[in-house]
């Protein structure tokens, strides 16, 4: 303990040297450095990828043997059919957890830190929201590899395929704006998970994930159609399955955007008036 | 660039790095602070005592741009803290119950992470973050997560984190509570340390003691309001000064030892203040080893001596009338009665 009486060590730059030259991009280089604090998080606690890796595991043997039959005929079809619509269910639910653990992190000061320090507002979100890449894309692949133990082919090009998996990665991105706000509105964790399963649940259900559209009602045909799920989900089995996508990758990009022009401002307006 | 004001305060001219003038905030019906003036002139520190609930973590987190005010100003080092927040967090470090560190990261990550957000680049971070471990002893704990911290490493590494920047300004929000004694004096250590270097310190805290040993002024806050604002020695002769505590191995010594000690004293007689255990306020250290002396030439054996400051609820007995903690109780006997 002796070396604590010592000179504090005072070397690198002063403080005044950073105001005289704030560096360009800081944004973006702060936000890079708080997304690879998630990254050492989700590293650290793999326990925490459970939701995000078993879930599907369990929806697609389930859901396969046993409406397999039943829904298409054969497990094989059904399975082809299905694992787009697993995918997507999964990428939905699995957003929630950014909000969960951002509402758990406000609530221990870290985040105080980040405020007291000369980091752009935005920054601990944005680099918050950067860092779940690595989460979905683990989703991504982990959800193709038991499709295919189970027997899954892609039967498209492999840039086709790609695409797909990029497409299902950004609209996740897209999508988190969505927990974040919850998280910074909402007090409590659970509260996050209540508000945000009784949203994800209707939109993965009233989609095109596990049947088609046309045994609906004609009310339930238009909720159907409009759900930014059932548009991901068909592109996917485009790109995954060779068949023509129509226009459902621009109906999900326009999704995508819409979710970040229109949670990601009201994300960081209620994370700003977050005391 | 901007020149800081320039006050007399105790006869000399000094330079305030941190000052507030009637701040005032509320949450919801709660007043947190009513109106606090607060003046911290280049390298010193002030100590800012209060009980929980004082609006002490409200004015540090006003301070600390963490909070506007609802009225009033502050400057930090002339800086406005709300319309120059930015600049003002350059020259700040914030450690308290909340400014902490994130649990997941090993030590070094967590001083790496705030060297990079501080604009140090990837190397300077780095080697900021081993010589602020190595200076706080924590180098054999860098690459264990924080979470694996024992509690004193943890404060340790909460006031790492705030240096890591070398502010000129830094506030410590009730650094110690919960320490054990030695680690406190640790604490301490480092607090004087950062002081001589240079640094102006706001140090919230519940022990008179603490700010005793830290502070170069003291300013006393109750239900958001400064209720006494003094030097340490000033405050003492205020509030009453040391106590010395005698408990004679023989009690029937109780006796005897309460004339030397009513003679030592500053002239209270000693009073019997738990079972076998005589107290008497005196003015300074010396009594001690008169105490000492008299009793050895009296042969009396005593089994524990110490010298107190008065609590945190003997202060405010002192300046308010009642003590800190209890007032609800007490209007709700009253409105009983």
């Amino acid at each position: 303990m002796s070396t604590l009486t010592g000179t504090p060590p005072r070397t690198g730059p002063t403080l005044s040297t950073v105001v005289a030259n704030p560096r360009p991009l800081r944004l973006v280089r702060h936000s890079l450095a708080l997304a690879k604090r998630s990254l050492i998080k989700t590293w650290r606690t793999p326990e925490a990828l459970i939701d995000v890796t078993l879930q599907p595991a369990l929806f697609l043997v389930i859901f396969v043997y046993v409406f397999g039959g039943a829904v298409a005929g054969s497990t094989h079809d059904y399975l082809q059919y299905l694992l787009p619509g697993i995918l997507a269910q999964t990428i939905a639910t699995g957003c929630i957890a950014i909000g969960v653990n951002l509402n758990t992190d406000i609530a221990k000061g870290i985040f105080d830190r980040f405020r007291s320090l000369p980091v752009p507002r935005s920054a601990p979100l944005l680099g918050a929201v950067l860092g779940d890449v690595v989460r979905y894309v683990i989703v991504t692949v982990s959800t193709l590899a038991i499709g295919y133990l189970l027997g899954f082919r892609i039967e498209a090009g492999p840039l086709r395929a790609l695409a797909g998996c990029l497409l299902a990665v950004l609209f996740a991105l897209c999508l988190s704006w969505l927990p974040v706000y919850v998280g910074m509105k909402v007090r409590t964790p659970g509260a996050v998970q209540g508000v945000m399963f009784a949203l994800i649940m209707p939109l993965s259900f009233a989609s095109n994930v596990f049947v088609t559209a046309g045994t609906l009602p004609g009310w339930m045909q238009a909720v159907v159609t409009v759900n930014p799920l059932t548009h991901l989900v068909t592109a996917m089995r485009g790109l995954f399955l060779g068949t023509p996508v129509g226009d459902h990758v621009w109906w999900t990009l326009l999704w995508c955007a819409g979710f970040v022009v229109v949670f990601m401002p009201l994300a960081l307006r209620a994370y700003r008036r977050r005391v | 660039m901007v020149s800081a004001d320039r006050r007399t305060l105790h006869g000399m001219t000094a330079e305030l790095m941190i000052e507030a003038e009637g701040l005032v905030k509320s949450f919801g019906r709660t007043r947190a602070l009513q109106g606090v003036d607060l003046a911290v002139p280049r390298g010193t520190v002030l100590g800012v005592l209060g009980p929980n609930g004082a609006g002490k973590t409200t004015a540090v987190r006003i301070l600390s741009t963490l909070l506007t005010p609802d009225a009033g100003t502050a400057r930090i080092n002339g800086l406005d803290v709300v319309r120059q927040a930015e600049r003002v967090r350059q020259s700040i470090g914030l450690t308290g119950q909340y400014a902490s560190v994130d649990e997941d990261l090993t030590g070094q990550q967590n001083l790496e992470l705030f060297g990079t957000l501080l604009e140090l680049g990837r190397v300077g971070a780095r080697r900021r973050a081993v010589e602020l471990l190595d200076w706080f002893d924590l180098t054999d704990a860098a690459h264990r997560p924080a979470k694996t911290y024992s509690g004193g490493m943890r404060r340790r590494l909460d006031l790492a984190a705030s240096l890591v920047g070398s502010p000129d300004v830094i506030f410590l929000d009730e650094p110690t509570t919960g320490l054990d004694p030695a680690k406190r004096e640790d604490m301490w250590d480092v607090v004087r340390s950062l002081v001589a270097n240079g640094a102006t310190v706001l140090l919230t805290t519940q022990y008179l003691e603490e700010a005793d040993a830290l502070a170069d002024a003291i300013t006393v806050i109750d239900h958001g309001r400064v209720i006494a604002h003094d030097t340490p020695d000033g405050l003492k002769r205020v509030v009453g000064g040391q106590t010395l505590e005698v408990r004679p191995a023989d009690p029937a010594h109780l006796a005897p030892t309460a004339a030397i000690l009513s003679r030592v004293g500053s002239g209270a007689p000693a009073d019997e203040v738990r079972k076998g255990v005589l107290a008497v306020p005196v003015t300074d250290d010396s009594a001690l080893t008169e105490s000492v002396a008299r009793l050895a030439t009296a042969g009396i054996a005593v089994t524990e001596l110490s010298l107190h400051l008065p609590s945190l609820d003997e202060v405010f007995f002192t300046l308010t009338g009642r003590t800190a903690a209890d007032d609800d109780t007490t209007t709700r006997t009253e409105a009983a009665a």
